[in-house]
């Protein structure tokens, strides 16, 4: 599993241009997620997957050519910090409720909805925090989960920042490659 | 100055230096074509819109500039996907414009409504759609900057019937191309740029692997003295061919699945290849477990996500060719490599001897002689371009060239049908060069519409059909690797002769080869478009050939008399 990180163009089209690479460079998508940074012009994308080293230098090199892509970097090997949020609802009647409440407790998890026969959990952690409470809560009944994927970021002083200066103008037209 | 969409559109192709518009009209693009009539601009009616992007290419790779092609929306826009993707394969800088519906009807699946930026997204270098006239100068321009910039490529541009329609003020100036903020990657390594030296400096047998790149970045000059610097023999890729002169000593011709043996065999008994603007595609490596497993390797490459994809290598100089190899001059030490280059020309062995060429003429006609022949009586100056299939192969072994963007062909698609238009295109481009098509009876039948084209506008290009009465590769295929049992490849065609006459064209059936110069010469004084009709033996294979998948030394070798295996004498 490899993870990269993409600053794009925030504007329709871009996701849909991210996927589409990934599919014709054969490499499948574990998770994905794309939401607004500080710059509202620039949204930034965390892609998880499922590829080797080779594979993620390929995606890496492959998103930076694409004109909405700004910056891609694989971060795999860097310190990182990583999260992924999930809403689980899970079956409770009166009985079980006091057992699951205490597994809440220890997975740092939050009930945010109650109903008679039932309970949603926020959870965000690593995805193996998520996952080890999934398997816990399995045996209660797992009614409905929804999960967002994977974000990153590295760690202290290791930034990422997208580029800011626009390329101007004409002087992109005399430009290239000695090709006129 | 106020303007419409379509009148911004055409004023600002005529300042970005278009003269040509290879395209087809319809409904959502016929205010261009209004605006077209009253512009300076030439629009060269096709016969297919998949011809129109081929003529665009063949324009791009014999100029070296941009090829415009141009459709309506929904079939027409679908038409150009075989073209776009020919392109895209080939790092052709091509941009295609398309009409497409309303944006008030955008989505709704209106009348010739299609997602053509959908369905080109994987096979474009980038696409846009323009829904305001306002947008329309800018998007071209960027269009043009994306399609030749880094590595080229095709860029299509979809503008909706309105904003053709509607009226905005136009400010050149104020529309200057404004790419996306990118990442500058300082791709200078010291360190990778000293190990290449010092494998240079060190290697006993080096091979270069010459590429199109090196013509793509127009390295040419720099490239040669490179070559003659370190004393680099080099091979050539089938695009590559052009980008160094074959008369060279140092050229020793063409690598991959149907190159020399000792091309072949030179690059697996290498210890060090450098490979210059090529991407290592299969057909060059075969097995890439069996690659070249002696050699170190240097990839100079303008594109990172090449790197490492097929062939792993020791030093990658990421860049333009020409600086990269600009750099590195300097820092070469010049070597003898008589020994390394001696016994290259032993590994030449009897090829010679089997050559066709130098067989005695038994009055058959081998599609070699041909292609040689033709060689001979054009100087090796003509523009070919070729079609795909063994007569492509045949061309690239015979016909010798020494200048760049003089052999155009379709090496990444292998697009049959290619040859016609995209001559067509490189004459439009090269007004004054000798332009020879040659295609098979197959993919000539696939675009020959395109004759009317060569008629309306009053061309000259010299067509050579190389007929075998075969899909003659893959009937190839099918004698070699599946016991001769040809289903589906032997081929009815049409009187070539009579159909181009049909189309007002000259023509003339050659069937022995003391008719080939002669012919040849004919076409060439005729100051018109003539098309001969070659017939050539029938079940003739192109040699050496390394099968799919196999290693690069394991190849089937030229029979030491090939008439004897051909069917007519059987
Ligand atoms: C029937 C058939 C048989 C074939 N048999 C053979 C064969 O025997 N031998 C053979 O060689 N081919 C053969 N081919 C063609 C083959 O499929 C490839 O198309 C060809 O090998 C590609 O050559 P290339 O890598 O030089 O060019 P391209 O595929 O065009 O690659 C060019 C490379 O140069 C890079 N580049 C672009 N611009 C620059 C720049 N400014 N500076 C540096 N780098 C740059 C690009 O990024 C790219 O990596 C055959 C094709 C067909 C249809
Ligand atoms: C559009 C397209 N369809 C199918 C093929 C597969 N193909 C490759 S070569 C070939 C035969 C070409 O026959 P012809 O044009 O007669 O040339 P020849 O090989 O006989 O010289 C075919 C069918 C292709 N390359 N392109
Ligand atoms: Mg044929």
């Amino acid at each position: 599993m490899q993870t990269l990180v993409a600053y794009v163009e925030n504007k329709p089209g871009v996701l849909n241009r991210v996927s589409s690479l990934a599919r014709r460079l054969a490499i499948n998508i574990d998770s994905l997620t794309v939401g607004p940074t500080e710059n509202e012009e620039i949204a930034r994308m965390t892609i998880v997957a499922h590829t080797d080293e080779r594979g993620a230098h390929r995606l890496e090199a492959s998103l930076e050519k694409l004109v909405d892509v700004l910056l891609a970097e694989n971060i795999s090997s860097r310190a990182l910090l990583e999260r992924d949020l999930a809403l689980i609802k899970v079956a409770a009647d009166q009985q079980n409720r006091p057992h699951l409440m205490e597994l809440i407790k220890v997975f740092r998890a939050r009930v945010v909805d109650v109903a008679p026969e039932s309970l949603i959990i926020e959870v965000s952690g690593t995805v193996d925090k998520i996952d080890g409470l999934l398997e816990v809560l399995r045996p209660f009944g797992v009614l409905e989960m929804a999960r967002t994927g994977r974000i990153s970021m590295t760690r202290g002083n290791d930034l990422l920042r997208p580029p800011l200066l626009e390329v101007e103008s004409s002087a992109l037209e005399s430009a290239g490659s000695g090709v006129k | 100055m106020k303007l419409t969409g379509a009148e911004i559109l055409c004023e600002t192709l005529t300042r970005l230096g278009v003269r040509e518009i290879f395209g087809y009209p319809g409904g959502a693009i016929l205010p261009v074509y209004d605006a077209l009539g009253k512009s300076k601009l030439h629009h060269v009616l096709v016969r297919h819109e998949q011809g129109a992007t081929h003529m665009a290419d063949g324009y791009a790779r014999a100029s070296g500039g941009v090829g415009v092609a141009m459709a309506t929306s929904g079939p027409g826009a679908t038409n150009m996907v075989t073209g776009i993707a020919t392109a895209m394969m080939d790092s052709s800088p091509v941009v295609c414009i398309t009409g497409q519906v309303s944006s008030k009807v955008l989505g709704s699946d209106a009348f010739q409504e299609i997602d053509i930026t959908g369905i080109t997204m994987p096979i474009t270098k980038h696409n846009v759609v323009v829904t305001q006239a306002g947008d329309v100068a800018r998007t071209i321009r960027e269009a043009f900057v994306i399609a030749r910039g880094g590595r080229p490529g095709p860029v299509l541009v979809d503008i909706t019937k309105d904003a053709q329609q509607a009226t905005t003020q136009f400010d050149w100036d104020a529309c200057a191309p404004k790419l996306p903020p990118k990442r500058i990657r300082n791709n200078h390594d010291q360190a990778e740029f000293d190990r290449a030296v010092e494998l240079l400096n060190t290697a006993k047998r080096p091979v270069i692997l010459a590429g199109r790149g090196i013509m793509l970045s127009n390295a040419m000059e720099a490239f040669e003295k490179f070559v003659r610097v370190g004393n680099f023999p080099v091979a050539m890729t089938l695009l590559g061919i052009g980008g160094f002169p074959a008369k060279d000593p140092l050229n020793l011709g063409m690598m991959g699945m149907h190159g020399e043996a000792w091309v072949n065999n030179a690059i697996q008994e290498a210890d060090l290849l450098i490979a210059v603007g090529m991407r290592f595609d299969d057909r060059v490596t075969g097995d890439l477990r069996t690659y070249a497993k002696n050699a170190r390797k240097i990839h100079i490459e303008i594109d990172r996500a090449e790197i490492n994809k097929n062939v792993k290598v020791d030093a990658a100089l990421i860049g333009d060719a020409r600086e990269m190899i600009e750099n590195l001059i300097p820092h070469i030490e010049t070597r003898d490599r008589s020994a390394w280059i001696r016994y290259i020309n032993e590994l030449k062995g009897d090829s010679a001897v089997r050559d066709i060429q130098s067989l005695p003429d038994t009055g058959h006609l081998y599609a070699a002689h041909v292609i040689n022949d033709l060689w001979k009586e054009t100087r090796g100056e003509a523009i070919v371009v070729t079609d795909v299939g063994q007569h492509q192969m045949w061309e690239a072994q015979y016909y010798h060239h020494d200048r760049p963007r003089t052999l155009i062909t379709s090496g990444g698609l292998g697009t049959m049908g290619f040859a016609l238009p995209a001559g067509i295109g490189a004459k439009f481009a090269k007004p004054d060069s000798e332009v020879w098509v040659v295609v098979g009876d197959g993919g000539f039948q696939m675009t020959m519409s395109e004759l009317a084209t060569i008629v309306q506008e009053k061309i000259n290009v010299k067509i050579a059909i190389i007929n075998n009465g075969y899909l003659g590769m893959v009937r190839q295929w099918q004698e070699f690797f599946y016991d001769k049992r040809y289903v589906a490849t032997p081929l009815v065609a049409p009187d070539f002769v009579a159909l181009a006459n049909a189309f007002g064209i000259r023509a003339e059936r050659i069937t022995k080869r003391t008719e080939v110069t002669p012919g040849i010469r004919g076409a060439r004084e005729a100051g018109e478009t003539v098309l001969l009709d070659f017939r050539v033996e029938q079940e003739d294979s192109v040699f050496p050939m390394v099968a799919a998948g196999a290693s690069l030394h394991d190849m089937i070798r030229r029979p030491h008399n090939p008439l004897v295996e051909t069917a007519s004498d059987a």
